[in-house]
């Protein structure tokens, strides 16, 4: 398996982070070496083998449907410098 | 007074031979005096601590005492603290002053400890070494040219340096046991569920779990009976009763079936830290134990696995952090795109950066076959071995680290050499185990570590051996010459 420029541009875009065209070419080689490590899982035969989804095998626990929390928004949103009545402010997104 | 473990200083507390305000300020003190040296503190919180010192002498004076009332303890920067600053050792969370406290922490507030400060850990626990923090390296004790080990490298170094009597870890794939094992401490990964995770900044949920570091086998138990709970507000906390883990220290191990594998002590050891391991094995046989030889087949398939399944749900517990609603944000974003992308590549630092990658491979659409799936399923055999073993034995013993402490930057072109690291510890997560390290002998001067393994909620019977070990052995007493 070979990670070409575009791939790793285009798991950059996914991943949604900036990375520099100058820096693809290590980014490239050390995934490569950590994908030759979990390659190694080929060597398994796995073909009668469930997948393992939780350590004790237990389901997801849903609560009941009530109301548990009490309205914080101004207690959150005063961890942000960019609120405005009560909404979160991004760069505009509709022309 | 540092010197002391959690259950003498406990009786001091009772006795009034010191207040906890004299105990809080002499802890302050050795931070402010080592802790720039050994960077082991991120947050040194030391209003808050001598008004919970204070507050702790009120409740004793009055008759309400509890075994951690008025103790001083460290918590790792991962679990949310109210007003005070939680980093998880990243520029992304650098400003984040979390509005609710972990549970981990409000058990420990609860029973009247006093949190004197937040440890330095790898960035989102990623690492092994303490490198990768963006508050800088975390350096060892036992020789500051060489790593603490990560990613609770700073809780560990800091016990080490006994800058506290006790500290909290979390531990995905090692990061408790190994550092433990790097800097000569005792330290417990719990079996997954017993210990809350709400508040503690999730890296790969499936994985994550918190636990205890301390001098003593007796000190974990002491804080793992405060730091195990049911918490409703975590999905995957069991709904088990808590035994009383001191209770069953002092049991007798004689006729105890100790399960050696075969793989842990195959060529990749370093062949010192086998012989100070195989040494205490003899010990445990001094003891009354029996050793049997085991296998774990499939235990070459552990850190594959763990670098499929880790980053995965990495990259999807990391999403989070879009730069809108809390942590950093990038100066003067052009678009809501260029807002999240360069949020996350100016804050989110090299090996983060690489695990969100790796995880959204695996994760992506053709991929998730081949490598997900594949891996939960080597989960599967990777259990099934500790499963069969198990039935044999009534704990697994081993080395925690293939070598001791290595010096800075010494791996830091190769992430791989980096991962195998926790190669005898990375399969316990994996099966949702419980497992600790405890001193064993010294290497050079520096710290190895034994690895105890257990069934699911056995930590008793761990913290039983443990303590049983410590007591016919002195290497969780030997204290680093640089911090005496």
């Amino acid at each position: 398996m070979t990670l070409s420029t575009e791939d790793i541009e285009k798991l950059a875009v996914l991943s949604r982070i900036q990375i520099e065209t100058s820096s693809i070419g290590s980014i490239s080689e050390r995934l490569h070496s950590v994908l030759d490590l979990v390659n190694q899982l080929g060597e398994a035969d796995t073909s009668m083998v469930e997948p393992m989804a939780h350590p004790l095998n237990a389901i997801q626990r849903a609560r009941d449907d009530g109301i548990t929390e009490t309205d914080m928004r101004e207690r959150f949103q005063s961890l942000s410098q960019h609120t405005h009545d009560g909404l979160y402010l991004v760069p505009k997104v509709i022309d | 007074m540092h010197n002391m473990s959690i259950a003498q200083l406990n009786e001091g507390l009772r006795l009034k031979a010191f207040s906890s305000r004299e105990l809080t300020e002499h802890f302050l003190c050795r931070i402010s005096t080592l802790n720039p040296e050994i960077n082991a503190l991120i947050t040194i919180a030391e209003d808050s601590a001598l008004k919970e010192a204070d507050e702790a002498d009120r409740s004793i004076q009055n008759g309400a005492m509890t075994d951690l009332c008025g103790i001083p303890i460290l918590h790792k920067d991962i679990f949310c603290t109210e007003g005070i600053l939680t980093t998880c050792g990243s520029r992304m969370l650098s400003n984040f002053v979390p509005p609710y406290t972990a549970t981990v922490v409000k058990n420990f507030k609860e029973m009247g400890a006093v949190m004197l400060g937040k440890t330095n850990m790898d960035e989102f626990a990623m690492g092994s070494s303490n490198e990768t923090s963006y508050y800088g390296a975390v350096k060892n004790p036992w020789n500051t040219r060489k790593v603490p080990g990560g990613s609770s490298g700073g809780s560990a170094a800091a016990v080490a340096a006994r800058l506290a009597p006790g500290a909290t870890g979390t531990d995905t794939g090692g990061s408790i046991r190994q550092p433990a094992a790097l800097c000569g401490v005792s330290g417990l990964k719990p079996t997954y569920g017993r210990v809350s995770r709400w508040g503690m900044i999730a890296f790969a949920s499936s994985l994550d779990q918190g636990g205890p570091i301390a001098r003593t086998a007796e000190d974990c138990a002491i804080l793992l009976n405060c730091m195990a709970s049911y918490d409703p507000r975590d999905s995957t906390s069991v709904n088990q009763a808590v035994p009383n883990y001191v209770a069953s220290l002092n049991d007798s191990i004689k006729g105890l079936k100790v399960g050696l594998p075969k793989e842990y002590f195959s060529s990749g050891l370093n062949a010192e830290v086998e012989r100070a391991v195989r040494g205490a094995l003899n010990n445990l046989v001094d003891l009354g134990a029996e050793l049997v030889e085991i296998n774990l087949p499939n235990s070459h398939l552990s850190v594959p696995a763990y670098y499929v399944i880790a980053p995965a749900e990495a990259s999807a517990n990391l999403s989070r952090f879009d730069g809108v609603r809390y942590g950093y944000r990038c100066d003067d974003p052009v678009d809501l795109n260029d807002l999240y992308c360069r949020t996350r590549g100016e804050a989110f630092g090299e090996e983060v950066q690489r695990r969100i990658l790796i995880g959204t491979y695996c994760l992506s659409a053709g991929y998730y076959d081949a490598y997900y799936l594949k891996a939960q399923k080597a989960r599967q055999l990777i259990q099934r071995d500790f499963a069969a073993s198990l039935e044999k034995v009534d704990l697994i013993a081993g080395p925690t680290c293939p070598s001791p402490a290595f010096e800075f930057g010494s791996k830091g072109g190769d992430p791989v050499a980096m991962y195998l690291e926790d190669i005898y510890t990375i399969a316990t997560n994996l099966a949702g185990l419980p497992g600790m390290s405890i001193p064993c002998g010294l290497i050079g001067g520096d710290p190895v570590g034994l690895q105890l393994i257990g069934n699911y909620f056995e930590e008793s019977k761990i913290l039983n051996v443990a303590h049983q070990f410590q007591n016919i052995t002195n290497w969780h007493n030997v204290l680093p010459l640089s911090v005496s």
